[in-house]
């Protein structure tokens, strides 16, 4: 299992990547290779030319701009895992982040590199959708911005043109008073989810439901939000019927299935998970304890 | 090695040593440490990310040595298990943690250990008296055939109760 | 030199306290860390894959990406014309290079189908997909990789057997062109009067089993080094195996070598697992590309090719009946098992054998009957993997028993203690014979006792308030149990050689094969024992032919019993001539000499002393020198311990588990195992294989599955779908020992190695099955996924 031939370009600039990504024949960009090195080693890809990004300067790092916290593509996982500014102002990115793989996968994974894999059950893709993420992608012609929902093309497929890269992801945090939720279900610890979901809530000062996100990864081609689930939350005073409502909602989305996992039970985790996520953010958003927990192994968090 | 092959000069330092060499830019790091820098200590067990026999620490944090290519590392720092005894005496000089990991029978084969051993380091480097679930999902990145893990969850944190850390 | 002791000895340790207050070294039974463990914790054990050799060549093989096919036509050209190629061998150009282009059969049958066996590389005919078809020698794997791309095939694929049942099935396709069915061996197993105790019986169940074990998946996988050398003729070969006596001879009748020019050498071994109990093509392909090309050749596997290519054990279906009284005394057990052998049977039938043989186990069974299918796929072929059919059979007997206990509202523990072989009725006669031909007879053991210890433990009448607290919390929490007995220590016999040098350099030869179990340090144990050293006095060579003559290497749980007393006999003669040769040159009697520290020294005086290096030094012989009277040259000793009976060990599991109904995860709460393993030479060491052998066991009964679907491809092939469990999924495992030495070797040992897995997907399964009593939903699988339990729980609320 050794990598087929190719040829190794480090360009330092951005500028440079791109002329490089425009004229090189069957180019491919690397990122932090937690993806793409396994599809080399099993020869399933056999690109001429591989480009990495990891030296190209300006790609890393967390900032505030703003009302935004923008977060380069070449941004390790680690990075953002141990990030204050994550932690405060996007806390369901600092829960989800732990979801992502192992430590030792972490420390070079990129947030970039996990947006442009677009595994439909990736959290950092869920994470964006789920918070409406604006994706920053440098071209020959130029940067243009792209919301998550579109970006998020169709499964494992980024709406990136040949010849460009994706520069940075841009958050704009919810309230600070904010409740999230970040559950995901896997046969083992660090394994791809079978199906996760996120909860973002607002509350306003009459104790409603003013804001809410909910979103589905591993039960479609890309992550969903589930709009029939906010709306049966939203402008209420959320209670226990309403979360089975929601819930009921999660489960019943078109779900893919596969001999190892049927559409049903993609569902039926997606109503469970959904349920058990919920409250979790209503406290939250409530004032309750807002520390993360280490995912547990059987995915619920419990 | 055929001619053909694509080569690069990288230069970095290995366990304090500096290196200058020229590697095929296709082999990865683990590759490379074993077959150029004969540092067989790093083993692979599955080239593709999940088994973690092949971990080692790139400036000073814990990676995949199949998922990292060899010229991607260079100006890195690069520690292997070879450098974890460093500065012990006698033929079973060992550093706190490999000493630890034979006090408590925290290795069969030995196949794995290597990679434990290094992301361990790194975890006790950052969090010197960790819990049993902190340790557990540390490593929760490693695959384990013989022990069951639960003689190297014990080694680990009988290492972490140490004053001078992990290694 | 030989010495065959018969069964019953217990040797009682040679150590007493002498009157200077010098207590005797005792290392048999201690805690003694492992003397192999300093290189390895450093970085520098050495693997296969780690030996360094000038100028070596590196091998690739191109394996069918079909389950079947005809081979219409294959171009190497293109391969052999890459830079940095230097050979590229099909099955045509390696047959040049052999005596038979065929494996040979690893246990000989006279039953078996005739033509089973796989080939070194398949000519005209592909059979299951990761048969290897040709081989590219290069300057570099990864070269050796480019040009298996450049390697044209054309197949023509042809029907495909994916199942047991499918095989069986009028008008199915046939496996191998070259099988005359696909029913491999047929054979049926038992004793009793089955017919009459099932006539008679006031209860009988019927229970429809499926069992899957997937792979062995050590973390190195195989792996072949071999160097020839023309001056000689001779040929050095090293690999990653379980055997290397029985590799040695293979490649001897495959290359047409002599024995004593074939030296085979495995170096350390980074699990086994059972998977490297073959000899496998690629052992044989490897040395002979060697010979033929004059330069040294590797083949290290990888975990791809590990998924197809090493052995695996998967499938096997059980229609079994139960035949009891009103108190659920088993009266009889029928039934029959088809069993999925893949697409040949590169070592026999004792995988089905043993699963057959086995499944009475722990209990009293006055009538037993199993009919055998062994049923050919076009998948991988299968050898036992760790457990060895016991798991399985374990399975199926602990299955029926809670059917029993079900059905007839008896207590779970009741049913079994009401059926366990009594300690009273030691040795206990199993109404079968094994392999070997000998009546199986339990020699000993508690196992009431062993189940009662289990069950404090576990706080087994304890559970039913923490169950019913749990619930009223909307939890359901579940306890299960299973009893196990494994025959180990399989004969019929291992070598063991200890010598001393002049310079007074201790070494220990043998032929069992240390895969990482600490072998090496319990035999340099019992060896110290007798010889009063330090265990870092002891060289310990495993599995070299070029050091032993006799070996029968690592597998059924045998190596500390047949090794152990091998070298326990040595070390008892080496011992005692030394003594003997002291008493002459010291002028003192024997029995007021003591071995300390590689020295002979007088007990009154230990300023009188010789050391065993001038011992030995005497020993090798002068010119024209007499021995001392009575004394054999030479201070080394062969032990060769014979023996066809089997030291039985036990074992009851207990465990408590959370099943969540909302997703169908299953969370081991506690797991505690009692063990009778005989006499423990190192209870850490036994403790460490008890853990493995657990985890192994969870593996089988939660997560891993080797996939194939209706074609015969494997949807299973990375650990990302391969599910081994890591350390996140494992609880705390209480272990406790209980130990009955074994009459039936001289140091009272029973075998351990797989003794910790067999018992534990039952008692799993036993307590997911009682966490979801609310539900009564059946469990009659292995392994179990959530998407199942989901599945189960749905069906039984629909009815």
């Amino acid at each position: 299992m050794k990598a087929p031939p190719f040829r190794y370009h480090a360009p330092r600039t951005l500028d440079e990547a791109l002329s490089m990504a425009a004229t090189l024949p069957s180019p491919r960009l690397l990122a932090g290779g937690q993806s793409l090195m396994p599809m080399l080693n099993f020869r399933l890809l056999a690109p001429e030319n591989l480009i990495d990004l990891n030296r190209v300067e300006g790609l890393s790092g967390i900032r505030e701009s703003g009302d935004a916290v923008v977060i380069g593509a070449m941004t390790r996982q680690r990075e953002i895992e141990f990030s204050a500014l994550v932690k405060a102002r996007l806390p369901l990115l600092a829960e989800a982040i732990q979801w992502v793989g192992h430590r030792q996968t972490r420390n070079r994974g990129t947030i970039g590199g996990s947006l442009c894999h677009l595994d439909p059950s990736a959290e950092q893709p869920m994470v964006a959708m789920a918070m409406e993420a604006t994706l920053s992608i440098a071209g020959p012609g130029g940067r243009r911005d792209l919301p998550m929902r579109a970006f998020a093309l169709d499964l494992m497929t980024p709406a990136l043109e040949d010849g460009e890269i994706l520069a940075e992801v841009r958050f704009t945090p919810w309230a600070a008073s904010h409740g999230w939720a970040f559950l995901e279900f896997a046969r083992r610890h660090g394994d791809y989810a079978i199906v996760a979901v996120a909860v973002l809530i607002e509350l306003g000062a009459d104790g409603t439901a003013s804001r809410v996100s909910i979103t589905l990864g591993g039960v479609a081609a890309t992550a969903v939000r589930v709009a029939d689930a906010e709306a049966a939350l939203l402008g209420t005073i959320v209670s226990p019927s309403d979360i089975d409502a929601a819930a009921a909602c999660c489960g019943s989305v078109d779900a893919l299935g596969d001999p190892q996992v049927p559409g049903w039970y993609r569902q039926r985790l997606a109503r469970t998970l959904c349920a058990r996520a919920i409250p979790i953010a209503l406290a939250r958003a409530a004032g309750g304890p807002a520390s993360v927990r280490h995912p547990g192994n059987d995915g619920t968090n419990r | 090695m055929n001619a053909d092959e694509a080569m690069r000069e990288i230069t970095l330092a290995v366990n304090g040593k500096t290196h200058t060499c020229k590697v095929a830019e296709r082999i990865n790091l683990a590759d490379f440490l074993r077959q150029d820098l004969q540092l067989t200590g790093t083993h692979v067990g599955c080239e593709h990310g999940v088994c973690g026999a092949c971990t080692v620490l790139v400036d000073g944090v814990s990676a995949r040595g199949c998922l990292m290519l060899a010229v991607q590392a260079d100006g890195c720092r690069v520690e292997t298990v070879e450098s974890l005894a460093a500065g012990t005496q006698g033929a079973a000089g060992l550093g706190p943690l490999q000493a630890a990991f034979r006090d408590r029978h925290a290795l069969q084969c030995g196949y794995c250990t290597p990679g434990i051993l290094m992301s361990l380091t790194e975890l006790l480097r950052d969090e010197p008296s960790p819990d049993e679930e902190a340790v557990r999902l540390v490593l929760s990145g490693h695959l384990c055939r013989c022990t069951g893990y639960q003689n190297i969850v014990a080694a680990a944190l009988q290492a972490a109760t140490k004053p001078a850390g992990g290694a | 030199m030989d010495t065959i002791v018969p069964s019953g000895q217990v040797v009682e340790p040679a150590a007493a306290t002498s009157g200077d207050g010098y207590t005797a070294r005792r290392m048999f039974g201690t805690r003694a860390p492992r003397i192999e463990d300093p290189a390895l914790l450093r970085g520098e054990g050495r693997y296969l894959d780690d030996i360094r050799m000038p100028d070596p060549l590196h091998a690739a093989f191109l394996r069918s990406p079909h389950a079947h096919a005809r081979v219409v036509r294959i171009d190497l050209a293109a391969a052999r014309a890459l830079p940095g190629v230097v050979a590229v061998f099909d099955a045509q150009a390696i047959a040049r290079e052999l005596t038979s282009l065929r494996m040979p059969l690893g246990f000989p049958s006279a039953t078996l189908q005739k033509d089973i066996t796989p080939w070194v590389l398949s000519c005209t005919e592909v059979a299951f997909v990761g048969e290897a078809m040709a081989m590219v020698v290069a300057e570099s794997r990864a070269i050796a990789e480019d040009a298996l791309a450049l390697i044209e095939v054309d197949f023509e694929p042809l029907p495909v057997v994916h199942d047991c049942h499918q095989a069986l099935d009028a008008g199915a396709p046939v496996v191998r062109s070259d099988a005359a069915s696909n029913i491999a061996e047929r054979l049926q197993v038992g004793f009793g009067e089955v017919d009459t105790a099932f006539a008679g019986a006031p209860h009988v169940f019927s229970e429809s089993l499926f069992v899957h074990r997937g792979a062995a998946h050590p973390m190195e996988g195989r792996g072949v080094l071999a160097r020839y050398d023309p001056v000689e003729d001779a040929i050095t070969v090293w690999t990653s195996t379980q055997m290397a006596h029985e590799v040695m001879h293979s490649i001897s009748a495959m290359l047409g070598m002599d024995q004593h020019n074939v030296r085979v050498i495995a170096p350390d071994v980074g699990g086994g697992f059972g998977c490297k109990y073959l000899t496998y093509p690629e052992e044989v392909a490897i040395p002979a590309a060697a010979r033929c090309l004059g330069r040294p050749v590797k083949w290290v596997e990888d975990r791809a090719e590990h998924f197809v290519s090493a052995i695996h054990e998967r499938d096997q279906y059980w229609d079994v009946d139960i035949a009891v009284d009103a108190r659920g005394t088993i009266l009889g057990v029928s039934g029959r098992l088809l069993h999925d052998q893949g697409a040949y049977t590169p070592q026999g039938i004792n995988l089905p054998y043993n699963a057959a043989t086995s499944v009475t186990g722990p209990y009293r069974v006055p009538a037993y009957r199993m009919d055998v299918i062994i049923c050919q796929t076009n998948k991988t072929p299968v050898i036992p993997v760790r457990g060895a059919g016991y798991p399985q059979a374990a399975f199926v007997m602990e299955r029926l028993l809670d059917r029993v206990a079900r059905e007839l509202a008896i207590d779970r523990a009741d049913v079994r203690s009401r059926n366990l072989i009594p300690a009273e009725k030691m040795p206990y006669d199993k109404g079968l014979t094994n392999r070997a031909g000998v009546r199986s007879i339990v020699d000993g053991g508690d196992y009431a006792r062993t189940q009662s210890e289990a069950l404090a433990r576990i706080d087994y009448a304890g559970f039913p308030a923490r169950q019913r607290d749990a619930r009223a919390r909307g939890r359901y929490l579940g306890l299960g149990l299973a009893n196990a007995v494994k025959a180990t220590s399989r004969g019929p016999f291992e070598s063991a050689v200890i010598r001393v040098s002049p310079l007074g350099r201790i070494d220990l030869y043998t032929g069992a094969l240390a895969m990482g179990q600490g072998l090496a340090t319990a035999l340099a144990q019992i060896a110290a024992e007798q010889l009063d050293v330090p265990l870092d006095m002891i060289h310990v060579t495993c599995g070299d032919t070029g050091r032993v003559s006799l070996g029968m290497g690592g597998f059924a749980s045998r190596q500390t019993v047949m090794a152990g007393s091998s070298v326990h006999l040595a070390a008892v003669e080496v011992r005692n001539k030394a003594l003997k040769v002291g008493e002459q040159l010291l002028g003192v009697p024997m029995d007021a000499l003591r071995l300390r520290d590689g020295r002979v020294e007088s007990v009154a005086d230990s300023g009188r002393f010789v050391t065993l290096g001038d011992i030995a030094r005497k020993l090798k012989g002068a010119p024209g020198y007499s021995l001392p009277p009575g004394i054999t040259p030479g201070l080394e000793a062969t032990g060769l311990f014979q023996t066809n009976s089997q030291a039985h060990a036990n074992a009851c599991h207990a465990c408590e588990v959370e099943v969540d109904p909302g997703t169908g995860a299953v969370r081991i709460l506690r797991y505690v195992a009692v063990h009778d393993s005989g006499r423990l030479v190192n209870p850490t060491m036994a403790e460490g294989q008890i853990h493995g052998g657990i985890v192994h066991g969870i593996g089988n009964a939660l997560f891993e599955k080797m996939g194939y679907d209706d074609e015969a491809q494997p949807v299973t092939g990375t650990f990302a779908d391969y599910l081994l469990p890591t350390a996140t999924e494992i609880p705390h495992i209480e272990v406790v020992f209980i130990e009955t030495p074994s009459p039936t070797n001289p140091i009272g040992v029973k075998g351990i190695g797989e003794a910790g897995t067999i018992p534990v997907a039952p008692t799993i399964v036993s307590a997911i099955e009682d966490a979801l009593s609310p539900w009564n939903v059946h469990l009659a699988e292995a392994p179990v996924s959530p998407v199942r339990l989901l599945e189960l729980i749905d069906a039984a609320t629909a009815t």
